[in-house]
């Protein structure tokens, strides 16, 4: 990258929560599983004539948690309102959503390189989904409303976000608080968690913000957030030493090509015509309400890393891979206490269980039978040389062919013989000095 | 029997009786619309075949167990719905042509609450499309014709509803009152009309007009009538953010109680230059009736109503042009153009207030309008317990007369628009006839005073009796 410039980053990620039912109505919330499309609709998801919405409680209670997660403040009294727009998709020509009092506003994600500013964060409902095939010879465009409802939060960030790396970064950190939460699958691949990027370039030295944004929408992996980021960077790059400014546009990412090209151009902002959401009244956070959402919230990602850290040296970076939801924190922490309690290194515990090395299940199988594998995997139990050669005794008188391979000169036999050993003594030796010990003994 | 003069009363305790049955009830209103809608055009859709089915499925329960009307409290009645209820598996159109071909698959909530409560659909009645409109006139279909004068029009936007009941089609027609359509076309009908309370009636399953203003009223010969219908409707509903969780009372059970000392406001800025001394004169003739009765009458000012109009005609296009986007062509057959003269200006109005640049001095500006036209009646019930006011400037006006003047239409709505700004509710009653037409009267009261309301209705109107007079088809 050029370093005349600093790319100047700020994002809007989507996400689908996973309550039970849609926003508004109480059709099945499972876009993802459905057998066939339009199963899971009625008349408000529809958007037929006279249907009304009625708000979910659990979504704007999971909204609220996601705020709080994130350090934000929270809006005593908030609204919906309706953004106008007109898309096949979109079958009441308006989408409810928020506009000037979200749920949660002013929380910060932390990241390798900095602190990112979160703007806000407010509960909307998701469109419908487009399906573009042939249907008995003919282009035609399908809509399947499952999706058409689903809960959707969207969480603005400043404009804080300065390489393509920390991008990366804050979308990963987002996506492990939402999981941690276990509010949303996040899957990007899905469409469950949508990544946008606005990105303009600012010259060095400079102090104002760029009078341009390029919109970087539709990517479904971190990786592409980056590449895309980085394609970005170069073109606008390029365009600005020419003298020029970057158009002000709407672009997506090739994969293929590993480029970024025009999807929509803005001329002007579009105008969504928002105004308060008539059919849903106004609603008021209690500080009662409020302190209920707050003693449901799990401790934070940061203190829980922090506390491990503390107490049993095991580094975030690592046990990060270890487990997705709050939900399995309880699990683990017993696993480390016990872990430690028998004196055994939790880190090194870890370690063998993120690289599947200790084929356990976690969760699924017992604190004390996960040790006990450790134990037999790693603990190399105190025996005595006399105590050994008894057993490499016997089994050298029971395996002849193996003896005499080696006696021709076949080393690989050694390994046979340690095989069958460690069999005859159940128990983790050291590899080295069974090997030394056998050699010894054949060699008599 | 004598359907014009039938209210849902003596129908009830005929049917109980065995007087008649609900078939022949429901076979006299079709011999009636045969008679008549070819004139008076209030009917878009009719429901014989399934209604003469019902009613015969009706008379069968009546005769196996008496009782049945304690758990159906309107069994057999027959009833009209405005075209913006939706009805399942019955064509619903709004009066346009936009969904002109549409069958809801689900009820609307009152539609479900009725038919529970043993009620047979006779059809559904035109009205002005999406419910714009004074005079019936802004249907995309004919425009229904006013039955006490053929060439006069029956008030809107519910003006099948009204038309309906007037000349003995049915005994209830629905109605949606989002600044006049229930109380303009029960005045011009010589009906009882109530607009009842915001949040008291669910909205589910009504095709939206203006969300913050619809409320779910309905028209009937009588007082005792329209309050037994009340008792069924309203009521919250889990399907309507909107409702409200305020006890349904027991309407019918007060009526015939005295109003001695009610104190009765006369809002000043509503007796001024623009009323039809007629109207002046019936409405105060009225009053005298209500002093008889043992009210005391006192001048109340309302100091907002000025800007009620304007601030009414920016919200509530806003509004539509919201509620209007959904027919946008993808779904329901036809094309935007196919809006009538009056959505399309609307649409064309809501937008311009909602835009970027505009919102603030037009929306919001008139949303703080509303709060101080809200405030107005809210200081004014503080002094008195409810308000009486004319329901129309005028008399019922000819067909056409309006038409090419949409500001002139919209003022038709005057003294009926302010109440729909304040969520409140308002019942009209018959003040009178004058030249041989009906004379509204509104009776206003402060949120969820519909039991006050009918109280003082009901004995007016046992006083007066204009409800008598039924209609003779003049002009026709």
């Amino acid at each position: 990258m050029d370093k005349k410039y600093t790319p100047i980053i700020g994002m809007e990620v989507h996400v689908e929560l996973k309550t039970a039912s849609k926003m508004f109505c109480s059709c099945k919330n499972d876009p993802f599983h459905a057998s066939k499309p339009n199963i899971h609709t009625c008349p408000v998801c529809l958007g037929l004539p006279g249907a009304l919405p009625v708000a979910n409680k659990k979504a704007i209670e999971w909204t609220i948690k996601l705020g709080l997660a994130l350090g934000c403040k929270i809006n005593t009294l908030s609204k919906f309102d309706r953004k106008h727009y007109f898309y096949p998709d979109l079958p009441k020509g308006y989408q409810i959503s928020q506009y000037d009092m979200p749920f949660c506003f002013g929380g910060k994600v932390k990241t390798s390189f900095g602190d990112i500013g979160i703007t806000r964060v407010h509960l909307e409902e998701d469109t419908g989904k487009l399906i573009h095939q042939k249907v008995n010879g003919q282009n035609v465009s399908l809509i399947d409303f499952n999706r058409s409802g689903v809960p959707l939060v969207e969480i603005v960030s400043e404009p804080e976000i300065f390489s393509s790396a920390q991008a990366k970064e804050y979308a990963k950190k987002l996506r492990q608080i939402i999981r941690y939460l276990d509010i949303s699958d996040a899957d990007m691949e899905k469409g469950g968690m949508r990544l946008e990027a606005n990105i303009s370039l600012q010259k060095k030295g400079e102090k104002t913000l760029p009078n341009y944004k390029v919109e970087l929408k539709n990517i479904n992996s971190f990786r592409y957030l980056e590449r895309g980021i980085e394609y970005e960077m170069k073109r606008q790059a390029e365009i600005l030493d020419g003298g020029e400014t970057p158009v002000q546009e709407t672009r997506g990412y090739n994969a293929e090509k590993d480029a970024t090209f025009t999807q929509r151009i803005k001329e002007e902002a579009a105008d969504y015509r928002y105004f308060p959401e008539p059919d849903l009244p106004p609603i008021k956070i209690s500080d009662e309400w409020l302190k209920e959402i707050k003693s449901d919230l799990p401790l934070s990602l940061d203190s829980v890393f922090k506390s491990w850290k503390e107490k049993h040296q095991l580094n975030s970076d690592l046990a990060e891979l270890l487990f997705e939801t709050a939900s399995e924190l309880l699990w683990l922490n017993r696993l480390f206490e016990e872990t430690a309690k028998a004196k055994l290194p939790v880190d090194k515990l870890v370690n063998l269980l993120v690289h599947k090395k200790l084929k356990a299940e976690l969760f699924k199988t017992e604190v004390d039978k996960i040790i006990e594998l450790y134990k037999k995997e790693t603990v190399i139990s105190d025996i005595s040389d006399d105590e050994l050669k008894e057993v490499i005794g016997k089994v050298i008188k029971n395996n002849p062919n193996p003896v005499a391979d080696f006696k021709k000169g076949k080393t690989t036999a050694v390994h046979f013989m340690i095989g069958q050993v460690m069999r005859e003594i159940k128990r983790k030796i050291d590899f080295k000095r069974l090997e030394k010990l056998i050699i010894s003994e054949l060699s008599k | 029997m004598n359907l014009l003069s039938l209210t849902i009363k003596d129908a009830s305790e005929k049917l109980k009786a065995g007087v008649f049955s609900c078939r022949e009830l429901v076979v006299e209103c079709f011999s009636n619309i045969k008679k008549h809608d070819k004139k008076i055009n209030a009917f878009l859709t009719l429901n014989e075949e399934k209604a003469i089915k019902k009613a015969i499925e009706y008379d069968g329960l009546i005769k196996k167990n008496k009782d049945i009307f304690a758990e159906k409290p309107l069994l057999g009645i027959p009833v009209a719905f405005k075209d913006l209820f939706t009805t399942k598996d019955l064509r619903t159109t709004a009066g346009s042509k936009i969904i002109g071909g549409y069958t809801p698959p689900f009820d609307a909530t009152v539609v479900k609450k009725l038919v529970d409560a043993g009620v047979i659909i006779i059809g559904k009645t035109n009205q002005d499309a999406w419910g714009h409109g004074s005079s019936g006139e802004n249907t995309d279909y004919d425009a229904t014709r006013n039955p006490y004068d053929l060439s006069r029009v029956p008030g809107g936007s519910s003006s099948g509803s009204g038309a309906a009941v007037s000349y003995g089609a049915s005994l209830v027609g629905t109605g949606t009152d989002t600044g006049s359509s229930v109380r303009l076309p029960a005045g011009f009908c010589n009906l009882v009309g109530l607009k009842p309370t915001y949040g008291r009636v669910s909205r589910y399953g009504i095709i939206a007009m203006a969300s913050s203003f619809d409320t779910i009223g309905h028209m009937t010969r009588t007082v005792y009538d329209n309050a037994k219908v009340l008792e069924v409707t309203a009521g919250v509903d889990p399907y309507d953010g909107t409702t409200v969780p305020v006890k349904v009372d027991q309407y019918t059970k007060t009526l015939g109680q005295s109003i001695k000392g009610l104190k009765i406001g006369l809002p000043k800025e509503y007796f001024v230059k623009g009323l039809d001394g007629k109207v002046d004169s019936s409405i105060k003739n009225s009053l005298k009736v209500l002093e008889k009765l043992g009210a005391t009458v006192h001048e109340v000012s309302l100091p907002h109503t000025d800007y009620a109009m304007a601030a009414y005609y920016i919200l509530v296009p806003s509004e539509v042009s919201s509620n209007l986007s959904r027919y946008d062509g993808v779904r329901y057959g036809l094309t935007r153009e196919v809006f009538g003269a009056e959505a399309k200006r609307r649409i064309m109005l809501g937008s311009y207030t909602l835009s970027s640049g505009y919102y603030d001095a037009y929306y919001l500006k008139a949303a703080k309008v509303r709060t101080l036209i809200k405030k107005d009646f809210e200081d004014a019930f503080k002094t008195v317990d409810v308000l009486v006011v004319p329901t129309s400037p005028s008399l019922p006006f000819k067909i056409g007369e309006k038409t090419n003047d949409p500001l002139k239409m919209y003022l038709s709505d005057i003294f009926l628009c302010p109440v729909n700004l304040a969520g409140i509710p308002a019942l009209n009653v018959q003040s009178g006839f004058a030249d041989g037409l009906p004379v509204g009267m509104q009776i206003i009261g402060p949120q969820f005073s519909e039991q006050l309301l009918y109280k003082v209705a009901y004995l007016f109107e046992q006083e007066t009796q204009y409800y008598k007079i039924r209609p003779e088809f003049k002009n026709g």
